[in-house]
């Protein structure tokens, strides 16, 4: 592998630009004449637009202008939208409401924006948008789905009657049904999986620049896919055609989904910015971040597993409801369908599967796809099932896996997805051993001398990541493909550039992608830049989401690295006068085997480019793109083990250790890996103890709109994780990568939770477990 | 934030002679509760009397067992010094808890009490310790101080300038953290005088802001030990509902976090 190889450890390269504080974020931006927005927000959580009357604001000293969701619609500018169309079981697509950037008749969220203030200074703004007289006229608000559902309820949307977007459906009902009827053993629970804001360290900014002379347009943006944003403002809500709209998203402190999507304040600073005249800044505070941030989550669901007398799952009954908020976000409709129903055979072989999902709109921010999207759902669900069966069946938690765990590859689930590698006894196996499993008893008999009650909970979870193959998401809806690009640059003196389309915002690519590069030619990675995240720089890609970097976008830098390779040697074969195939890449030269002639990559790099002596008809240069469709998805999976102390008389919960065993194929930087997976826990032991979003159900006010009620992981929440992985390739990309983005987020809470039911003897328990509720659920009875 | 005067006071008559000639005027302390306002557009004082430099209302002085803090103490002083260690150590363990580093190295024992939120830390001990409030113009009884939530004694323009106390034989201070402000969800200071009279005071968890729990007191001035408190009830009717906790569950926490207080006393 080399000291900067694919497996290496090597430090991350973005590092010192990021802790130095020199990184360059969307609101460190600065153009002549730039001037800053403030958007006019609903107070109501659902009501009628009477009037807005702009007059008082537009006199304010340091007003460049002020502009509303008329102006909006009289030029043109189109709806947002869901980019992934879904159909009901009956047939009929999925209902969208319009979604203006600028609500001009109806608003349907605290927050919904109504109008755009432009002036010279951010309190210049402020001031005037608080003298933006906004006459609403209150309507009754729903902000819980299932009730949302029920008749007589307020109505949000006049094209999704009852609020209902969609009823649909993957499975077999019939079989499952069966399945269940014949059963020895049916374990049913109700499993709610709370909502989540996204919380990025770096709140949501966006610079919009119109420039006259060549009526184009540039947008700063936090984006992790800014060459999909240019994409849909250009197809469909009419900003600009692509070649006026070049859309950059320089660094960006974190996404965790939330950045994928296309919020209206991109839309309307581009065009405030030509209706004003002026360059246009917005950048969110931590508020407005809470409000209007695309939240994750929010599932409720009712579950049948159906097991054998040997205690084989035979049957697994889903029954979803899933709350998209107030709109539909881009991909919001894919979370609670094919990201995950189709996960939620989980690691078995489970002859029949059934999942219905109601998607509904009630008076809340939008949901859309967070750090594990449908996944950590889907785990949630199944784990908690299995674990509440194996206490229902008086069998082992480990040993109930081990029945049903799928063993031979590739395999065929019932709802669509074909595993293709892994080995679900050996994560097992490896956490319970670094867990000491076998020594709980007597932790536990300790614990209890103590007046603490300790229990252990596990969970064993699949992800599906690398998202997707086009043709296969296409057919299932999707308004885009999702190959990537790449393209390999070699400069005349031997230094090389990597264009990718994904983005980094916290990942660690320019370290990983500069990586792969070190160890195709063994160059040192400090001569490897990797250029991502402005559309005029690389022409095309899909960004940055569901783990999916890695194994689509470093495949496509495979690829091109196969194209510059091959020229190279090419190149390098008539310079020493010797067969192509005899060529070898190593330690930065061009070697021709068994001899001791070679060529340095630098002077490879220059013939190419001096083109003085090329073999005939090579075109001079050395640059290489490359696009990659992935032949499937990928299905990292592990087992991820939690052992916590409850003390009875608070309810407080410590996590005494938190062991996670994961197998995400080859590894590029394990540092970065064991990183991504410390932070995915700590999202998903965010979830399950802290982190809560808290609508107040009668008037839709959002009640945990900051840090004082909506509580994040801190590190003393955490413990010392204990993080290894065993690994299986994947077998259908180049690098063999799996994923590991969001593995933590999506294994932690279950195993969190099943370990607290397990402590305090009662399953009856939701997240996050909150030291009150636990409290109560173990003083009272199971 | 709407805009301000600033004025920098440097006496305590000079202060509140600042106050009174500014229109709605607002002392200013570690501004830790207040800018935080102010930025949200939640307050809009028209002058800010800054109040942290007067040397008078600095420093502790310890004189036998009688304890002097005044007013611009930071919480990080109270927390780190020795003097006040030897003769109340519950009180420096509370303020070594209050907020982050950052926030007890600005944040000061006047501002925290004249703010009186229902969940701040210092108020429980100043009714524990049954201290004594020192304004620009009288004295007021700590039990007479705090009056309901941000709400207390002091009229229009009243500038505290020192609290005063005796110190305990014992006393300590539970506190039990909400898991997002870390603010206490319920705190409890307990204190018990030579003479064995014994004071509980509640923050956080009453409806009405901090409050001294008379059985509680009765049952640990008969016996001072934990298990006294085995029998005594808390009514949750008194106490807070909110998204965090309800008032069942905080009624647990103040007769637990009152049993470790005694403990670690
Ligand atoms: C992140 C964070 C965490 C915190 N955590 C805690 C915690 O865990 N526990 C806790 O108890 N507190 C906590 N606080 C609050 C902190 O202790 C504040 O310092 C305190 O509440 C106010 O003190 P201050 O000196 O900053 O007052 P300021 O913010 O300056 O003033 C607060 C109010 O008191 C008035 N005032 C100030 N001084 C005087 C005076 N001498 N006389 C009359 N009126 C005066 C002001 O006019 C204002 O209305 C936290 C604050 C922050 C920002």
């Amino acid at each position: 592998m080399g000291v900067e190889g694919i497996g290496a450890r090597v430090a991350r390269k973005e590092d010192k630009r990021l802790l130095t504080g020199k990184g360059r974020y969307t609101d460190d931006m600065s153009v002549p004449g730039m001037k800053y927005a403030i958007f006019v927000r609903s107070p109501y959580a659902h009501a009628k637009i009477r009037s807005i009357d702009a007059t008082a604001a537009k006199a304010m000293p340091g007003v460049i202008g002020v502009l509303d969701g008329k102006q909006l619609l009289a030029d043109g500018i189109g709806n947002l939208i869901c980019g992934w169309m879904i159909h009901s079981k009956d047939g009929s697509p999925m209902k969208m409401g319009a979604w203006r950037p600028l609500a001009h008749e109806t608003v349907r969220y605290v927050g919904d924006a109504v109008a755009i203030v432009v002036a010279d200074s951010v309190a210049e703004a402020k001031d005037a948008a608080e003298a933006v007289v906004v006459d609403y006229q209150e309507l009754p608000v729903v902000t819980d789905a299932t009730k949302a559902l029920e008749q007589g309820q307020p109505q949000l949307h006049p094209e999704a009657p009852n609020n209902l977007i969609f009823d649909w459906q993957i499975g077999d009902p019939a079989a499952t049904d069966k399945a269940i009827a014949s059963a020895a053993h049916v374990t049913e629970i109700t499993i709610h999986n709370n909502r989540l804001s996204p919380n990025p360290m770096e709140p949501r900014a966006t610079l919009g620049i119109y420039d006259g002379g060549d009526e184009h347009y540039t947008c700063y943006t936090t984006s992790q896919n800014p060459h999909v944003a240019r994409l849909v403002m250009s197809a469909f809500y009419n900003v600009a055609p692509e070649n006026k709209l070049r859309v950059i998203a320089p660094d960006v402190g974190g996404g965790f989904g939330s950045k994928i999507y296309i919020y209206p304040e991109e839309i309307v600073c581009l065009w405030a910015s030509k209706r004003t005249g002026v360059p246009v800044k917005w950048t969110s505070d931590r508020t407005e971040a809470f409000l209007t941030d695309a939240h994750g989550r929010d599932h409720l669901s009712k579950v049948k597993m159906a097991f054998d007398a040997n205690n084989r799952i035979i049957g697994l009954k889903v029954d979803t409801v899933a709350n998209l908020g107030a709109y539909m976000s881009l991909f919001s409709s894919a979370v609670p369908t094919y990201l995950y129903a189709t996960l939620l055979s989980g690691q078995y072989d489970i002859p029949a599967i059934h999942a219905n999902v109601r998607t509904v709109y009630t008076n809340t921010a939008p949901v859309d796809a967070y750090r594990g999207a449908g996944r950590p759902e889907a785990t949630y669900l199944l784990e908690r099932t299995m674990e509440t069966a194996a206490r229902e069946l008086g069998v082992s938690p480990a040993e109930l896996r081990r029945i049903n765990f799928i063993r031979s590859f590739p395999h065929q689930t019932p709802v669509i997805m074909n595993y293709d590698a892994g080995d679900y006894d050996a994560s097992l196996d490896a956490a319970m051993k670094a867990a000491d499993w076998n020594g709980f008893a007597a932790r536990k008999a300790e614990a209890a001398g103590r007046g603490m009650k300790r229990g252990i909970g596990m969970s064993c979870y699949i992800e599906a990541c690398g998202i997707a193959p086009s043709a296969a998401v296409g057919s299932l809806g999707a308004g885009v493909g999702l190959w990537e690009s790449a393209e390999v640059r070699v400069n005349a003196v031997g230094t090389i550039e990597v264009l990718t389309g994904s983005h980094s915002h916290g990942q660690g690519h320019e370290t990983t992608f500069a990586q792969l590069v070190a160890d195709r030619f063994g160059v040192p990675i400090d001569s490897v830049n990797i250029v991502h995240g402005d559309t005029d720089k690389v022409q095309m890609g899909m960004g940055t989401y569901g783990s999916r970097s890695g194994a689509v976008g470093m495949s496509a830098v495979v690829k091109a690295l196969d194209k510059v390779e091959a020229k190279a040697k090419k190149i390098a074969a008539h310079l020493m006068e010797a067969d192509e195939s005899d060529i070898v890449i190593e330690n930065g030269e061009l070697k021709v085997a068994g001899t001791d002639k070679t060529v340095p990559w630098f002077q490879m790099a220059l013939a190419a480019y001096t083109a003085h002596n090329l073999p005939p008809g090579m075109e001079p240069g050395l640059k290489e793109g490359a696009f990659y469709d992935p032949a499937n998805f990928t299905f990292p999976a592990g087992c991820y083990i939690c052992e916590v102390e409850v003390d009875p008389e608070t309810g407080v919960t410590k996590i005494i250790q938190f062991v996670a065993a994961d197998d995400f194929g080859n590894i590029i930087n394990p540092m970065i890996v064991e990183g991504q997976v410390h932070g995915g826990l700590a999202q998903g032991i965010g979830q399950a103890l802290l982190e809560n979003v808290h609508y107040d159900p009668e008037n839709g006010q959002l009640l945990t709109a900051s840090y004082m009620d909506y509580a994040m992981p801190r590190a003393d929440d955490l413990p010392s994780f204990k993080v290894s992985t065993s690994n299986t390739p994947c077998p259908n990309n180049p690098l063999g990568i799996k994923g590991c983005g969001e593995a933590g987020a999506i294994g932690s809470p279950p195993a969190l939770i099943n370990a607290i039911t397990d402590a305090i003897g009662n399953n009856r328990l939701t997240m996050p477990a909150t030291p009150q509720k636990v409290w109560a659920a173990a003083h009272a009875a199971n | 934030m709407y805009e301000t005067q600033y004025h920098r006071a440097s006496s305590i008559q000079d202060a509140v002679k600042l106050r009174q000639a500014a229109g709605e005027g607002k002392y200013l302390s570690g501004g830790m509760t207040l800018i935080p306002t102010m930025k949200q557009r939640l307050a809009a004082p028209t002058d800010l009397v800054d109040v942290r430099q007067i040397s008078e209302m600095k420093g502790i002085t310890v004189s036998g067992r009688t304890v002097r803090i005044g007013a611009a103490t930071t919480h990080f002083e109270v927390a780190s010094s020795a003097e006040l260690a030897a003769v109340c150590p519950a009180i420096a363990g509370l303020a070594s808890h209050i907020g982050d580093p950052h926030v007890r190295h600005m944040g000061t024992i006047g501002g925290s009490i004249a703010n009186n939120d229902p969940a701040a830390d210092y108020p429980s001990a100043m009714l524990a310790l049954d201290a004594t409030i020192v304004t620009d113009r009288r004295e007021i009884a700590a039990g007479d101080f705090f009056t309901g939530l941000f709400e207390t004694a002091l009229e229009d323009g009243e500038l505290v300038t020192a609290v005063t106390f005796e110190a305990p034989a014992k006393a300590a201070y539970q506190k039990f953290a909400n898991p997002a402000s870390r603010y206490a969800m319920t705190g409890v200071f307990v204190a018990r005088r030579d003479n064995g009279d014994v004071r509980v005071a509640v923050t956080g968890a009453g409806s009405n802001g901090v409050f001294r729990h008379k059985g509680m007191e009765a049952a640990l001035s008969a016996q001072w030990s934990p298990d006294a408190l085995a029998g005594v009830t808390v009514d949750p009717s008194d106490l807070l509902s909110d998204i965090h906790a309800d008032a069942s569950y905080r009624a647990n926490l103040v007769k637990v976090m009152a049993k470790r207080a005694v403990a670690a006393a």
